[in-house]
């Protein structure tokens, strides 16, 4: 689902990303971890289109970027620490607004389904300048979701969040996942990543430095192998 | 759940976004009012004394009250969308990132017009200067309106990914809209000076392909100005 191969990617004469072979299959969920500066937001955005590759090549949902970057948006959700979401809109009309975007035509029923899974059915008509960090970071899965994405891309959900906020951010995680979506999540959280994922790859100095899956890592920790792999 | 909208119905999408914004905020509209009004005020008292002069400046006043308005809305507006990662979401929506630029540049061009429209009366009251609602008059103003939104809704997205967004913006934008913002005043001075259309032909001619020239750099360059 999603695949790149020798991924470089330069800011003027700084290289952050070194070459790196990611790839993911469809329905997996993939925590990417590693420390501040690694290069996992500057990853993610190249896989959102967000961003353009120096070098190497990407395949997400069987497109290349960054020449079928709209097909590969078509099949794309992403939700970032960020919320991407006008605070003088409601909650509606935020997602009415990215819904056609999307060009879904009858979107109605689409938004009350979304709103409903997100838990914000209640607080359609409100202003999301009235929401919660919490509510605000909800609200932006939905947006992520209203086309119904094959794959999902998590930079950092659970930034600013206070615990009974990323506790429900986790149910909506693993509703959007159940659905069998390809997820590639980003965080710093450990715990929760060992929770929801299904495969952890560690990111250090612009490249892969290893990866294991959640029956792989059953006899260690995560956070031992994560040391591990960082130095 | 669906392969990807039409340009059009993107493009209208974020107007209609903008100006539901606008609507419930009013934060840009009311910003660019008050500070035309009192760039109109500040030169009706400084030029009191002489009325002839007063009357002979009228395009000159209007364009830089425009001009000075107009830098104000287009950094709010690309502010709006960058400050809280909502360019990344527009940028995300399958469909050519032109849509982004024309969708952005029309609700730009909108509030600038609401703007102008109120302006106009209140310059006509304060200056005793009816000849402005003349149609041909009103052209002048649209079309120099349409070439000074193309261009500053262009750099506007380029200085706005930039810490120093509020200074760079007029620095990138008015040397490049001096041939917009010339041709408006000479036409437009033109128009109030009673001169035919023959005579207001050249800068009127200059204007036309300004607008048709920047829109057309314009859909060509987004998608690589907006791209990291």
């Amino acid at each position: 689902m999603i695949e790149t191969k020798k991924l470089v990617k330069r800011f003027g004469l700084k290289t952050i990303l070194r070459g790196v072979d990611f790839s993911v299959q469809p329905g997996e969920f993939v925590a990417l971890l590693g420390p501040n500066g690694a290069g996992k937001t500057t990853f993610l955005r190249i896989l959102a289109s967000l961003s353009r590759p120096s070098l190497g090549s990407v395949k997400v949902a069987g497109y290349s970027l960054p020449h079928e970057s709209a097909q590969v948006r078509a099949k794309l959700g992403v939700v970032s620490h960020m919320p991407l979401l006008y605070p003088d809109l409601t909650a509606e009309e935020n997602l009415q607004f990215y819904a056609r975007m999307y060009g879904i035509t009858n979107y109605q029923s689409r938004i009350t389904e979304v709103l409903q899974m997100v838990g914000l059915e209640p607080r359609r008509k409100d202003l999301v300048r009235t929401f919660s960090r919490g509510m605000q970071q909800r609200l932006a899965i939905g947006r992520a979701v209203i086309h119904d994405p094959e794959v999902m891309l998590f930079d950092e959900p659970y930034t600013g969040l206070d615990q009974d906020a990323s506790e429900m951010l986790d149910d909506v995680l693993r509703s959007v996942a159940a659905k069998g979506r390809t997820v590639v999540m980003t965080s710093h959280d450990l715990a929760r990543a060992e929770d929801l994922a299904t495969r952890f790859d560690i990111l250090s100095r612009g490249v892969i430095a290893a990866s294991a899956t959640q029956n792989e890592l059953q006899s260690t920790n995560l956070l031992a192998f994560y040391k591990q792999s960082i130095n | 759940m669906s392969p990807s909208p039409s340009f059009f119905k993107a493009t209208m999408a974020i107007v209609y976004k903008d100006l539901a914004a606008e609507l419930r905020s009013r934060e840009l509209l009311s910003a660019m009012l008050v500070f035309s009004m009192l760039v109109i005020l500040i030169f009706n008292f400084a030029l009191e004394l002489d009325i002839k002069v007063r009357q002979s400046v009228t395009a000159g006043v209007l364009w830089t009250t425009f001009a000075f308005a107009g830098t104000l809305g287009l950094n709010r507006s690309m502010a709006v969308e960058k400050d809280r990662g909502c360019m990344d979401g527009l940028l995300l929506a399958p469909v050519d990132r032109s849509a982004i630029f024309f969708g952005k540049a029309i609700s730009n061009l909108a509030f600038m017009l609401i703007v102008e429209a109120i302006v106009l009366p209140l310059y006509a009251l304060l200056y005793n200067e009816v000849r402005i609602f003349q149609l041909s008059f009103l052209g002048v103003i649209l079309l120099g309106s349409i070439g000074y939104i193309a261009v500053g809704t262009l750099l506007s997205a380029m200085s706005v990914q930039t810490r120093t967004r509020d200074v760079l913006l007029p620095i990138l934008l008015f040397p490049v809209a001096v041939p917009v913002l010339l041709a408006s005043v000479k036409a437009s001075g033109g128009l109030l000076n009673g001169a035919t259309f023959a005579e207001i032909l050249t800068p009127l001619n200059l204007l036309i392909v300004y607008d048709v020239i920047f829109i057309a750099v314009a859909f060509m360059v987004f998608d690589f100005v907006v791209e990291e």
